[in-house]
Protein backbone atom coordinates (compact mmCIF):
# COMPACT_ATOMS: atom_id res chain seq x y z
CA UNK A 1 0.00 0.00 0.00
CA UNK A 2 1.59 3.64 -1.10
CA UNK A 3 2.21 5.84 2.00
CA UNK A 4 0.50 8.86 2.64
CA UNK A 5 1.35 11.82 3.79
CA UNK A 6 -0.51 11.26 6.76
CA UNK A 7 1.73 7.82 7.05
CA UNK A 8 4.74 10.28 7.07
CA UNK A 9 3.39 13.07 9.11
CA UNK A 10 2.93 10.09 12.13
CA UNK A 11 6.54 8.81 11.60
CA UNK A 12 7.82 12.28 11.84
CA UNK A 13 6.12 13.75 14.68
CA UNK A 14 7.31 10.56 16.58
CA UNK A 15 10.50 11.27 15.68
CA UNK A 16 10.26 14.94 16.71
CA UNK A 17 8.76 14.02 19.65
CA UNK A 18 11.13 11.63 20.80
CA UNK A 19 13.64 14.13 20.07
CA UNK A 20 12.49 16.99 22.18
CA UNK A 21 11.98 14.46 24.95
CA UNK A 22 15.43 13.74 25.28
CA UNK A 23 16.63 17.30 25.08
CA UNK A 24 14.06 18.09 28.00
CA UNK A 25 15.75 14.98 29.77
CA UNK A 26 19.45 16.57 29.27
CA UNK A 27 20.60 15.06 25.81
CA UNK A 28 22.86 17.00 23.90
CA UNK A 29 21.33 19.10 21.17
CA UNK A 30 21.49 18.06 17.70
CA UNK A 31 22.48 20.28 14.73
CA UNK A 32 22.81 18.02 11.56
CA UNK A 33 20.22 15.70 11.20
CA UNK A 34 20.26 11.66 12.22
CA UNK A 35 21.68 9.56 9.19
CA UNK A 36 19.08 7.22 10.28
CA UNK A 37 15.52 9.03 9.31
CA UNK A 38 13.27 6.57 7.85
CA UNK A 39 10.56 9.03 6.81
CA UNK A 40 13.16 10.20 4.41
CA UNK A 41 12.79 6.39 2.67
CA UNK A 42 16.03 7.04 0.47
CA UNK A 43 18.46 6.87 3.67
CA UNK A 44 17.04 3.58 4.96
CA UNK A 45 19.97 1.37 3.37
CA UNK A 46 22.15 4.35 3.31
CA UNK A 47 23.46 4.88 6.82
CA UNK A 48 26.22 3.05 8.58
CA UNK A 49 24.96 1.37 11.81
CA UNK A 50 28.49 1.02 13.30
CA UNK A 51 29.30 4.48 15.33
CA UNK A 52 31.41 6.36 13.80
CA UNK A 53 35.15 6.18 14.42
CA UNK A 54 36.40 9.34 16.40
CA UNK A 55 40.16 10.63 15.13
CA UNK A 56 41.94 12.28 18.11
CA UNK A 57 42.23 15.92 17.58
CA UNK A 58 45.14 17.92 18.43
CA UNK A 59 47.93 16.65 15.56
CA UNK A 60 48.15 19.55 13.07
CA UNK A 61 49.32 16.74 10.68
CA UNK A 62 45.92 15.09 10.31
CA UNK A 63 45.03 15.31 6.75
CA UNK A 64 41.82 16.45 7.32
CA UNK A 65 42.37 19.71 9.11
CA UNK A 66 43.83 21.13 5.96
CA UNK A 67 42.05 21.23 3.23
CA UNK A 68 41.27 22.05 -0.56
CA UNK A 69 41.92 25.52 -1.89
CA UNK A 70 40.21 27.03 -5.20
CA UNK A 71 41.59 30.52 -6.64
CA UNK A 72 40.32 32.92 -9.47
CA UNK A 73 41.13 30.55 -12.42
CA UNK A 74 38.02 28.11 -10.23
CA UNK A 75 35.48 30.25 -11.20
CA UNK A 76 34.40 32.79 -14.07
CA UNK A 77 32.50 36.43 -13.56
CA UNK A 78 29.46 35.35 -14.64
CA UNK A 79 29.13 31.92 -12.41
CA UNK A 80 27.52 34.08 -9.52
CA UNK A 81 24.54 35.42 -11.57
CA UNK A 82 22.51 32.73 -13.04
CA UNK A 83 20.20 34.96 -14.92
CA UNK A 84 22.92 35.64 -17.25
CA UNK A 85 23.82 32.93 -18.36
CA UNK A 86 22.01 31.96 -21.53
CA UNK A 87 20.53 34.00 -24.55
CA UNK A 88 17.71 35.49 -23.04
CA UNK A 89 16.29 35.88 -19.29
CA UNK A 90 15.23 33.66 -17.19
CA UNK A 91 11.30 33.40 -15.82
CA UNK A 92 10.38 33.53 -12.45
CA UNK A 93 11.21 36.31 -9.53
CA UNK A 94 14.82 37.60 -9.13
CA UNK A 95 16.16 37.33 -6.47
CA UNK A 96 19.74 38.22 -4.75
CA UNK A 97 20.68 35.92 -1.97
CA UNK A 98 24.07 37.16 -0.17
CA UNK A 99 25.36 36.45 3.58
CA UNK A 100 28.57 35.73 5.37
CA UNK A 101 30.02 32.01 5.53
CA UNK A 102 32.13 31.74 8.82
CA UNK A 103 33.60 29.26 10.90
CA UNK A 104 32.40 28.12 14.37
CA UNK A 105 34.34 30.84 16.10
CA UNK A 106 32.86 33.28 13.74
CA UNK A 107 35.78 34.41 11.51
CA UNK A 108 34.71 34.53 8.09
CA UNK A 109 35.86 31.70 5.68
CA UNK A 110 37.69 34.06 2.84
CA UNK A 111 38.77 33.06 -0.97
CA UNK A 112 36.57 30.10 -0.64
CA UNK A 113 34.72 28.22 -2.75
CA UNK A 114 30.43 28.25 -2.55
CA UNK A 115 28.48 26.08 -5.35
CA UNK A 116 24.94 26.37 -5.52
CA UNK A 117 22.36 24.52 -7.67
CA UNK A 118 18.44 24.79 -7.59
CA UNK A 119 15.26 23.58 -9.86
CA UNK A 120 14.40 26.74 -11.87
CA UNK A 121 10.71 28.91 -11.26
CA UNK A 122 8.52 25.95 -12.11
CA UNK A 123 10.01 23.08 -9.92
CA UNK A 124 11.86 21.40 -12.89
CA UNK A 125 15.82 20.77 -12.40
CA UNK A 126 17.71 20.64 -15.19
CA UNK A 127 18.74 17.29 -15.04
CA UNK A 128 17.80 14.30 -17.38
CA UNK A 129 16.28 12.08 -14.23
CA UNK A 130 14.06 15.06 -13.27
CA UNK A 131 11.14 14.24 -15.74
CA UNK A 132 8.23 15.41 -13.93
CA UNK A 133 5.69 17.43 -15.96
CA UNK A 134 6.68 21.25 -15.09
CA UNK A 135 8.70 23.19 -18.20
CA UNK A 136 12.22 23.33 -18.47
CA UNK A 137 13.46 26.98 -18.81
CA UNK A 138 15.97 27.40 -22.04
CA UNK A 139 17.39 30.44 -20.50
CA UNK A 140 18.03 29.01 -16.82
CA UNK A 141 20.54 26.10 -16.13
CA UNK A 142 20.47 26.75 -12.09
CA UNK A 143 24.56 26.41 -11.04
CA UNK A 144 26.22 29.15 -9.54
CA UNK A 145 29.49 29.19 -7.94
CA UNK A 146 31.84 31.81 -6.51
CA UNK A 147 34.75 32.83 -3.96
CA UNK A 148 33.71 33.92 -0.57
CA UNK A 149 35.24 37.93 -0.38
CA UNK A 150 37.98 39.13 1.82
CA UNK A 151 35.09 39.29 4.59
CA UNK A 152 33.70 36.25 3.72
CA UNK A 153 30.63 37.25 1.98
CA UNK A 154 29.21 35.69 -0.75
CA UNK A 155 25.98 37.36 -3.56
CA UNK A 156 24.10 35.49 -5.92
CA UNK A 157 21.28 36.61 -8.24
CA UNK A 158 19.40 34.07 -9.28
CA UNK A 159 15.11 33.43 -9.53
CA UNK A 160 13.55 31.91 -7.18
CA UNK A 161 13.16 28.37 -7.56
CA UNK A 162 9.66 26.15 -7.51
CA UNK A 163 8.51 23.56 -5.07
CA UNK A 164 8.28 20.27 -6.94
CA UNK A 165 6.86 16.85 -6.80
CA UNK A 166 9.48 13.81 -5.65
CA UNK A 167 8.56 10.27 -4.72
CA UNK A 168 8.81 9.74 -0.92
CA UNK A 169 5.15 8.85 -0.58
CA UNK A 170 1.93 9.98 -2.39
CA UNK A 171 1.27 13.64 -3.05
CA UNK A 172 4.92 14.71 -1.26
CA UNK A 173 6.02 18.40 -2.27
CA UNK A 174 9.14 19.35 -1.99
CA UNK A 175 9.39 23.01 -0.10
CA UNK A 176 11.12 25.44 -2.44
CA UNK A 177 15.24 25.45 -1.60
CA UNK A 178 18.50 26.06 -3.28
CA UNK A 179 21.22 23.61 -2.51
CA UNK A 180 24.46 25.39 -1.33
CA UNK A 181 27.88 23.24 -1.36
CA UNK A 182 30.53 24.94 0.60
CA UNK A 183 34.44 24.40 1.64
CA UNK A 184 36.10 25.84 4.60
CA UNK A 185 40.16 26.14 5.44
CA UNK A 186 39.83 22.37 6.47
CA UNK A 187 38.40 19.13 4.64
CA UNK A 188 36.52 18.45 8.22
CA UNK A 189 34.28 21.69 7.86
CA UNK A 190 32.73 20.55 4.33
CA UNK A 191 28.88 21.29 4.40
CA UNK A 192 26.44 20.43 1.82
CA UNK A 193 23.02 21.89 2.66
CA UNK A 194 20.04 22.95 1.39
CA UNK A 195 18.30 27.13 1.71
CA UNK A 196 14.59 27.58 2.27
CA UNK A 197 12.48 30.71 1.90
CA UNK A 198 10.45 32.05 4.88
CA UNK A 199 6.95 31.06 6.05
CA UNK A 200 6.85 28.30 3.03
CA UNK A 201 3.74 26.38 3.72
CA UNK A 202 5.14 23.22 3.02
CA UNK A 203 7.80 22.71 5.72
CA UNK A 204 5.47 20.85 7.98
CA UNK A 205 4.81 18.26 5.16
CA UNK A 206 8.82 18.12 3.86
CA UNK A 207 10.41 14.92 5.96
CA UNK A 208 14.30 16.27 4.52
CA UNK A 209 13.27 19.51 6.20
CA UNK A 210 12.08 17.97 9.18
CA UNK A 211 15.09 15.69 9.37
CA UNK A 212 16.63 17.95 10.99
CA UNK A 213 15.02 17.36 14.68
CA UNK A 214 15.74 20.61 16.57
CA UNK A 215 13.60 23.44 15.71
CA UNK A 216 16.34 26.09 16.49
CA UNK A 217 19.00 24.39 13.99
CA UNK A 218 15.74 23.86 11.06
CA UNK A 219 15.04 27.58 11.18
CA UNK A 220 18.98 27.88 10.53
CA UNK A 221 18.23 26.79 7.22
CA UNK A 222 15.41 29.73 6.34
CA UNK A 223 16.48 32.33 4.78
CA UNK A 224 15.32 35.79 5.94
CA UNK A 225 14.37 38.42 3.08
CA UNK A 226 16.25 41.53 3.61
CA UNK A 227 14.46 44.44 2.28
CA UNK A 228 18.06 46.60 2.54
CA UNK A 229 19.12 43.57 0.04
CA UNK A 230 16.03 44.02 -2.58
CA UNK A 231 17.36 46.29 -5.26
CA UNK A 232 14.90 48.95 -6.94
CA UNK A 233 12.76 47.37 -10.12
CA UNK A 234 15.31 44.22 -10.13
CA UNK A 235 15.31 41.52 -7.71
CA UNK A 236 13.70 40.44 -4.00
CA UNK A 237 16.86 40.29 -1.70
CA UNK A 238 17.58 37.28 0.95
CA UNK A 239 19.78 37.51 3.64
CA UNK A 240 21.28 33.81 4.57
CA UNK A 241 25.07 33.15 6.80
CA UNK A 242 26.12 30.01 6.56
CA UNK A 243 28.28 28.65 9.41
CA UNK A 244 30.67 25.88 8.90
CA UNK A 245 30.98 22.98 11.80
CA UNK A 246 34.07 21.08 12.52
CA UNK A 247 37.52 21.45 13.13
CA UNK A 248 40.49 22.98 11.91
CA UNK A 249 44.35 23.68 11.63
CA UNK A 250 44.05 27.12 12.68
CA UNK A 251 42.20 26.22 16.26
CA UNK A 252 44.54 23.76 16.82
CA UNK A 253 47.13 26.25 16.50
CA UNK A 254 45.50 28.67 18.86
CA UNK A 255 44.64 26.22 21.28
CA UNK A 256 40.96 27.52 21.13
CA UNK A 257 39.87 23.54 20.83
CA UNK B 1 46.60 30.04 0.26
CA UNK B 2 45.01 29.47 4.01
CA UNK B 3 42.91 32.52 5.02
CA UNK B 4 44.60 34.20 7.97
CA UNK B 5 42.91 34.15 11.28
CA UNK B 6 41.07 37.37 11.60
CA UNK B 7 38.49 38.83 14.09
CA UNK B 8 34.88 38.78 13.18
CA UNK B 9 33.56 41.50 10.84
CA UNK B 10 30.87 42.42 12.84
CA UNK B 11 29.91 40.98 16.19
CA UNK B 12 28.03 37.33 15.55
CA UNK B 13 25.08 36.45 18.13
CA UNK B 14 25.93 33.06 19.55
CA UNK B 15 22.86 31.74 17.74
CA UNK B 16 23.91 32.82 14.78
CA UNK B 17 27.25 30.61 15.77
CA UNK B 18 25.41 27.50 15.67
CA UNK B 19 26.22 25.28 12.60
CA UNK B 20 24.39 25.35 9.71
CA UNK B 21 23.25 21.76 9.22
CA UNK B 22 23.36 19.73 6.79
CA UNK B 23 21.18 18.54 4.14
CA UNK B 24 21.16 15.55 1.63
CA UNK B 25 23.04 16.26 -1.84
CA UNK B 26 19.45 15.23 -3.31
CA UNK B 27 19.37 13.39 -6.86
CA UNK B 28 20.22 16.57 -9.26
CA UNK B 29 23.60 17.41 -8.36
CA UNK B 30 24.96 16.08 -11.57
CA UNK B 31 25.01 19.05 -13.35
CA UNK B 32 25.81 21.30 -10.91
CA UNK B 33 29.52 19.48 -9.07
CA UNK B 34 30.78 16.90 -11.35
CA UNK B 35 33.51 18.56 -13.32
CA UNK B 36 36.30 17.19 -16.47
CA UNK B 37 38.68 16.13 -15.07
CA UNK B 38 37.60 15.71 -11.67
CA UNK B 39 38.68 12.31 -11.08
CA UNK B 40 42.28 13.36 -12.59
CA UNK B 41 44.42 14.44 -9.60
CA UNK B 42 47.97 13.28 -11.21
CA UNK B 43 49.08 15.14 -14.10
CA UNK B 44 48.13 13.30 -17.37
CA UNK B 45 50.76 11.19 -18.01
CA UNK B 46 52.50 11.25 -15.18
CA UNK B 47 54.68 8.50 -14.43
CA UNK B 48 54.09 7.96 -10.61
CA UNK B 49 50.13 7.72 -10.99
CA UNK B 50 48.16 5.60 -9.29
CA UNK B 51 44.23 4.57 -9.55
CA UNK B 52 42.11 4.17 -6.58
CA UNK B 53 39.24 2.37 -7.10
CA UNK B 54 36.57 0.72 -6.31
CA UNK B 55 32.40 0.45 -5.90
CA UNK B 56 29.59 2.31 -3.30
CA UNK B 57 27.53 -0.54 -2.24
CA UNK B 58 24.23 0.28 0.34
CA UNK B 59 22.65 -2.05 3.30
CA UNK B 60 21.83 -4.45 0.93
CA UNK B 61 24.81 -4.79 -1.11
CA UNK B 62 23.48 -2.85 -4.09
CA UNK B 63 25.72 -0.78 -5.87
CA UNK B 64 24.83 2.91 -5.81
CA UNK B 65 24.80 5.21 -8.38
CA UNK B 66 24.37 7.90 -7.30
CA UNK B 67 27.01 8.99 -4.85
CA UNK B 68 29.50 11.50 -4.95
CA UNK B 69 33.24 11.53 -3.42
CA UNK B 70 35.29 13.97 -2.63
CA UNK B 71 39.00 13.34 -2.12
CA UNK B 72 42.04 15.01 -0.40
CA UNK B 73 45.66 14.12 0.05
CA UNK B 74 48.42 15.61 1.04
CA UNK B 75 50.71 16.03 -2.07
CA UNK B 76 53.67 13.23 -2.66
CA UNK B 77 56.20 15.89 -1.08
CA UNK B 78 54.13 15.79 1.99
CA UNK B 79 52.55 19.35 1.60
CA UNK B 80 49.28 20.08 2.64
CA UNK B 81 48.75 23.03 1.41
CA UNK B 82 46.78 21.88 -1.75
CA UNK B 83 46.22 24.69 -5.47
CA UNK B 84 43.50 25.88 -6.93
CA UNK B 85 42.86 25.04 -10.50
CA UNK B 86 40.88 21.95 -10.24
CA UNK B 87 38.15 23.09 -12.14
CA UNK B 88 39.71 25.70 -14.08
CA UNK B 89 37.30 27.59 -15.73
CA UNK B 90 37.29 29.40 -19.51
CA UNK B 91 36.27 32.60 -19.16
CA UNK B 92 35.32 33.11 -23.02
CA UNK B 93 32.56 29.66 -23.33
CA UNK B 94 31.75 29.45 -19.80
CA UNK B 95 32.65 25.74 -20.19
CA UNK B 96 35.95 24.02 -18.02
CA UNK B 97 39.09 23.66 -19.36
CA UNK B 98 40.53 20.56 -17.21
CA UNK B 99 43.70 20.89 -14.76
CA UNK B 100 46.67 23.30 -15.61
CA UNK B 101 48.98 19.91 -16.58
CA UNK B 102 51.63 20.73 -13.88
CA UNK B 103 49.73 21.81 -10.46
CA UNK B 104 48.66 19.15 -7.87
CA UNK B 105 46.03 20.71 -6.11
CA UNK B 106 45.41 17.66 -3.89
CA UNK B 107 41.70 17.59 -4.59
CA UNK B 108 39.41 15.14 -6.13
CA UNK B 109 35.70 14.89 -7.40
CA UNK B 110 34.01 11.61 -8.63
CA UNK B 111 30.26 10.45 -9.05
CA UNK B 112 29.63 7.15 -9.18
CA UNK B 113 28.47 5.69 -12.49
CA UNK B 114 25.77 3.40 -13.14
CA UNK B 115 26.92 0.51 -11.52
CA UNK B 116 28.20 2.47 -8.39
CA UNK B 117 31.73 2.52 -9.60
CA UNK B 118 34.25 5.18 -9.36
CA UNK B 119 38.11 5.74 -10.19
CA UNK B 120 40.61 8.52 -9.14
CA UNK B 121 44.18 8.89 -10.81
CA UNK B 122 46.20 10.69 -8.15
CA UNK B 123 49.74 10.62 -7.05
CA UNK B 124 50.80 8.95 -3.82
CA UNK B 125 49.90 10.87 -1.04
CA UNK B 126 53.42 11.95 1.06
CA UNK B 127 51.17 12.50 4.66
CA UNK B 128 53.39 11.97 7.96
CA UNK B 129 53.02 7.98 8.70
CA UNK B 130 51.25 5.67 6.80
CA UNK B 131 49.99 7.10 3.04
CA UNK B 132 46.27 7.39 2.79
CA UNK B 133 43.63 9.70 1.25
CA UNK B 134 40.92 11.15 3.04
CA UNK B 135 37.53 10.72 1.53
CA UNK B 136 34.19 12.28 1.69
CA UNK B 137 30.80 10.34 1.08
CA UNK B 138 27.51 12.35 -0.36
CA UNK B 139 24.80 10.14 -1.49
CA UNK B 140 20.73 10.55 -2.13
CA UNK B 141 19.81 9.36 0.91
CA UNK B 142 23.12 10.04 2.67
CA UNK B 143 21.45 13.48 5.15
CA UNK B 144 24.70 14.11 6.25
CA UNK B 145 27.96 13.29 4.21
CA UNK B 146 30.39 10.89 5.65
CA UNK B 147 34.83 10.56 6.18
CA UNK B 148 36.52 7.78 5.88
CA UNK B 149 40.06 6.93 4.72
CA UNK B 150 41.89 4.70 2.00
CA UNK B 151 44.88 3.72 3.19
CA UNK B 152 47.73 2.80 0.38
CA UNK B 153 49.50 0.72 3.13
CA UNK B 154 49.35 -0.92 6.23
CA UNK B 155 51.51 -0.72 9.22
CA UNK B 156 51.42 1.02 12.51
CA UNK B 157 48.85 3.76 12.43
CA UNK B 158 47.00 5.53 15.58
CA UNK B 159 43.75 5.27 13.59
CA UNK B 160 44.33 1.91 12.23
CA UNK B 161 45.59 0.27 15.51
CA UNK B 162 42.56 1.50 17.52
CA UNK B 163 40.14 -1.01 15.50
CA UNK B 164 39.55 -4.31 15.73
CA UNK B 165 40.92 -6.32 12.38
CA UNK B 166 37.79 -6.74 10.46
CA UNK B 167 36.96 -3.33 10.58
CA UNK B 168 40.76 -2.38 9.71
CA UNK B 169 40.61 -3.50 6.66
CA UNK B 170 37.94 -1.95 5.55
CA UNK B 171 39.96 0.93 5.51
CA UNK B 172 43.12 -0.41 3.63
CA UNK B 173 42.87 -0.52 -0.14
CA UNK B 174 43.96 -3.77 -1.70
CA UNK B 175 46.78 -3.40 -3.91
CA UNK B 176 46.78 -4.59 -7.55
CA UNK B 177 48.28 -4.55 -10.74
CA UNK B 178 49.62 -1.19 -12.38
CA UNK B 179 49.77 0.80 -9.15
CA UNK B 180 45.98 0.13 -8.73
CA UNK B 181 44.27 0.20 -5.44
CA UNK B 182 41.09 -1.26 -4.75
CA UNK B 183 39.06 0.33 -2.32
CA UNK B 184 35.05 -0.34 -1.33
CA UNK B 185 33.00 1.42 0.28
CA UNK B 186 30.21 0.07 2.25
CA UNK B 187 27.77 2.45 3.67
CA UNK B 188 26.03 -0.23 5.74
CA UNK B 189 25.78 -3.74 6.69
CA UNK B 190 28.41 -6.29 6.62
CA UNK B 191 31.91 -5.07 5.98
CA UNK B 192 30.54 -1.78 6.74
CA UNK B 193 33.36 1.04 5.94
CA UNK B 194 34.80 2.35 8.56
CA UNK B 195 33.78 6.49 8.97
CA UNK B 196 35.00 8.75 10.91
CA UNK B 197 34.12 11.86 12.97
CA UNK B 198 36.89 14.52 14.00
CA UNK B 199 36.57 16.60 17.29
Amino acid sequence: MALTQSDIDTEVSDLQDAYDKAVAEGAPVQNHPPRDYAPYRSSVLRYPKQPLVAVSGGDPETVELSGPVFGVTDITEIDSDLTIQHQGEPLGERITVSGRLLDRSGRPVRGQLIELWQANASGRYAHLRDQHPAPLDPNFTGVGRLLTDDQGRYRFTTIKPGAYPWRNHTNAWRPAHIHFSVFGTAFTQRLVTQMYFPNDPLFRYDPILRSVTDEAARNRLVAEYNHDLSQPEFSLGYEWDIVLDGPSATWIEEGRD
Amino acid sequence: MSPSPASPVSPVSPENLRPTPSHTVGPFYGYALPFPEGEQVAPKGHPDTVTLHGYVLDGAGDPIPDALLEFWQAAPDGSLSGAPGSLRRDPVTGGFLGRNGTDFTGFGRVATDADGHYALYTLPPGNVGLPYISVCVFARGLLTHLYTRAYLADGADPLLDSLPAERRATLVATEGERRTYRFDIRLQGEGETVFLEFE
